[in-house]
């Protein structure tokens, strides 16, 4: 440990660790200094001013977020003057800013406005000129509004840092400064994939997901319409808090009780597609690896990723699991095994997925997962969407008696639920591998290896004295570095899992807002997330996909089994390279940083 | 591209494989820009694309950089490039009025060019010729203490003399035919 420095914060003494930032020694003392550029996970931009502070001897305010501590440093973070120079700049930013809080879907949850409103801005002293631009409405997933954007550049240090994928910059410069992709093409055509980390970490609404929640309230006005919903593992860790609830409570059977009374005539459970999922995807596995088969095979759950392969990494095609996700493989034996059972024309079947996703979005329109000309997934909804028409609809989510799934489709195992949180799918995966190859019980099922927020994990389990040599990688940054390793190595894994949001699922570009006293992707509730999911597997008795009964019942009545023709025909895919403008190459140097 | 612009286009791209092998190819971003803005007048996509792959730089960092400098064109510019001097001392001897009979006249706002690809009309920051302001340049070309009626005129002189080249190389052409 270096040693201690002595710093005044507002003519009061404190000793602190020299090498850090006015703001990370402020952070620490319980000094909270208002910010909006800066997020720890990202690279220091000090483009807002805004937390700025006094240090004596300095001729101007310094941006704390950007400024190191020095011994002997004095700071003063409140002062009347330091407090008009911040009240200032904000009221610059909201100058050139709509103002249409009131009809704005962030209104209440943006950082803008919090800022705002602590500030204690209670009139407009100056009429700025406004910014004009249309909305790009490209994309499926997300949605890109120039004129809600306050140039913080979050979205552009996201899109890069994290998910190396440098869709976004910001072009032109000074007033006419715009947040777009390369040559300024649409969302929709650009690299973009879809993963929606933008929409996190934007402090307004700049960035949105394309919002399904009018077309879905016509349609489950409509009698003709059997309506189907199906909500991924992540959403019922996370939902709590877009109802002001804390991080981490488990929400299912309220969840479950509110999609009945919005007026789904069955609520079912992506968590049974995910144990189907891994009867797939471990079987395809253990095909690969005693047939002579394409290894490393790599995971293909993650939609975002499914367009990072194809745009990044099509050499690694042939290595990704033919699975559809399982919201695909749920919409699919839906419209086919379900509909059967209750003699429903499919056509006449809404299928509605509740996802943490907005890339889900994008996946729900791919034309490869299509079958009988039908789409398995009609209308994605966010964790946040779903959360607004609840509350529209007036159902108290939080107080509601919880109820439980309905059959065919709703029972899981404990490998299901742990779906939603990185190094999960290898987990349920290896649960399932193990003892379909080794016809033994794996006594110790937790694999603690894969789990946690490390940006790549690896472990290694023995099957029948052969050693499996598995990685993870969540945030496309991180699962980019993980690849150039296999690029290199071919050999060095068996089995490689990879999701695009950073901590899984459960980080996913749909989930709720941070919340107050909150920022977005904060490790600390992360964990709370994939705590609630790991909890779930734990109280399970089931806690093996295969040993899931209405599994075991779908393959004996419909799907045969696992690789049958039957199942390839809905519940696999293919990928094919794409080349949107904006492609750089991958390699050592153009994935710049460390895996976070 | 004639022979001149093919034998310009060999050098970027030599010069683009050295800042490959530089530590920093990024820091040669700039200087490479300006190179392809040389040989084409502005900077094709397609060369932007090609500077991308070569150099391993986000085509989106490339797009930053080449809309934040006024320097760079994102389309192709006229043969004649017209640049009317809005600093202060043209401004206040008319400048507002010579850049709207310009505007009248090449029916083109300012960044533009005109659909014959004639003239491509800017504004700039004090060309230095305060003294016969207000001014513009066409080229390298400075015309000083402009009118309407002189403007106008002046842009004519560059119509004819592209009209007369056009059917003197017609007429060469059709000389060489058989």
């Amino acid at each position: 440990m270096s040693r201690l420095i002595t710093i005044t914060i507002n003519d009061k003494p404190y000793q602190v660790e020299p090498n850090q930032t006015i703001m990370q020694a402020a952070d620490k003392l319980g000094f909270h200094i208002p910010r909006l550029c800066y997020h720890p996970k990202l690279s220091i931009e000090g483009a807002c001013r805004v937390c700025i502070v006094e240090v004596e001897g300095m001729k101007n305010y310094v941006a704390s977020c950007a400024f190191p501590v020095s011994d002997g440093m004095k700071i003063r973070t409140n002062t009347q003057a330091l407090r008009t120079a911040r009240r200032d700049i904000i009221e610059l930013i909201l100058d050139n800013h709509p103002q249409d809080c009131h009809t704005c879907e962030r209104d209440g949850n943006c950082e803008l406005q919090r800022l705002a409103a602590s500030m204690g801005i209670r009139a407009r002293h100056f009429e700025g000129e406004r910014k004009r631009y249309e909305k790009d409405l490209s994309s499926e997933a997300v949605i890109r509004d120039p004129e809600k954007c306050i140039l913080c550049g979050r979205c552009v240090r996201m899109c890069s840092e994290i998910q190396q994928v440098h869709n976004l910059t910001q072009a032109h410069r000074g007033f006419h400064t715009v947040v777009m992709p390369a040559y300024n093409m649409p969302m929709g055509e650009s690299v973009c994939t879809a993963c929606g980390q933008c929409i996190n970490v934007c402090p307004t609404a700049a960035f949105l997901e394309k919002n399904y929640t009018q077309e879905l309230f016509e349609k489950l006005n409509d009698p003709n319409l059997v309506k189907v919903v199906q909500f991924a593992p992540s959403v019922r860790a996370a939902i709590g808090e877009a109802f002001g609830l804390e991080p981490g409570l488990n929400m299912e059977g309220q969840l479950i009780a509110s999609l009945r009374k919005l007026g789904f005539d069955y609520v079912f459970d992506t968590q049974f597609a995910a144990d189907l999922t891994i009867m797939e995807e471990a079987s395809e596995f253990l095909e690969r690896l005693q047939s002579g088969g394409v290894l490393p095979m790599i995971t293909s759950c993650s939609s975002a990723w499914m367009k990072c392969l194809e745009q990044f990494y099509p050499d690694l095609i042939p290595n990704v699991s033919t699975c559809k996700s399982p919201m695909s493989m749920q919409g699919a034996v839906t419209k086919t095994y379900f509909a059967k059972k209750k003699k429903i024309d499919p056509r006449k079947i809404l299928s509605v997925a509740v996802m943490c996703c907005t890339a889900k979005k994008y996946e729900a329109a791919r034309p490869e997962l299509m079958f009988d000309g039908m789409r398995g997934v009609d209308i994605v909804v966010t964790t946040r969407e779903a959360a607004w028409m609840i509350k529209s609809a007036g159902i108290d989510l939080v107080n509601i008696q919880p109820e439980e799934p309905d059959h065919p489709l709703g029972i899981s195992s404990g490998a299901g639920a742990i779906f939603g949180a990185t190094g999960g799918v290898m987990e349920a995966a290896i649960r399932t591998a193990y003892e379909l190859y080794t016809g033994e019980t794996l006594v110790d099922i937790e694999v603690e290896a894969v789990r946690g927020l490390k940006g790549i994990k690896e472990g290694s389990i023995v099957m029948d004295g052969k050693e499996i040599r598995v990685a993870v990688a969540h945030g496309l940054g991180n699962a980019c570095r993980l690849l150039e390793r296999v690029r290199q190595d071919p050999s060095r894994y068996h089995f490689i899992e990879i999701m695009g949001c950073p901590g899984g699922c459960v980080g996913g570009g749909g989930q709720p807002y941070a919340q107050i006293n909150s920022i977005p992707l904060d490790d600390e509730n992360l964990r709370k997330r994939a705590q609630a999911l790991y909890d779930l597997d734990k109280a399970k008795t089931i806690r093996r996909s295969h040993d899931n009964p209405d599994v075991q019942k779908l393959y004996k009545e419909f799907l045969q089994s696992p690789l049958s023709p039957v199942s390839h025909q809905y519940l696999h895919t293919h990928y094919k390279a794409k080349t949107p403008v904006g492609i750089i190459p991958r390699n050592e140097r153009t994935l710049s940083g460390d895996s976070k | 591209m004639t022979q001149n612009q093919t034998e310009k286009l060999q050098a970027i791209r030599e010069a683009m494989q050295a800042a490959r092998n530089d530590a920093h190819p990024e820091s040669h971003l700039i200087g490479i820009l300006h190179k392809v803005q040389e040989v084409f007048g502005y900077l094709p996509r397609e060369m932007m694309d090609e500077v991308a792959q070569t150099l391993e730089i986000p085509t989106a960092h490339i797009w930053g950089v080449a809309t934040f400098y006024h320097y760079f064109n994102l389309e192709p510019i006229g043969r004649h490039v017209v640049s009317v001097c809005m600093g202060t001392a043209c401004y206040v001897k008319g400048a507002a009025s010579v850049l709207e009979t310009l505007k009248k006249e090449l029916g083109v706002e300012v960044g533009k060019t005109t659909s014959d690809g004639l003239f491509t009309l800017q504004e700039a920051r004090c060309l230095g010729a305060c003294g016969i302001a207000p001014v513009m340049m066409i080229d390298e070309k400075i015309y000083g203490q402009l009118d309407s009626k002189k403007t106008v005129d002046i842009i004519n002189q560059y119509r004819k003399a592209a009209a007369e080249e056009k059917s003197a190389v017609g007429a060469e052409t059709r000389r060489g035919k058989p």
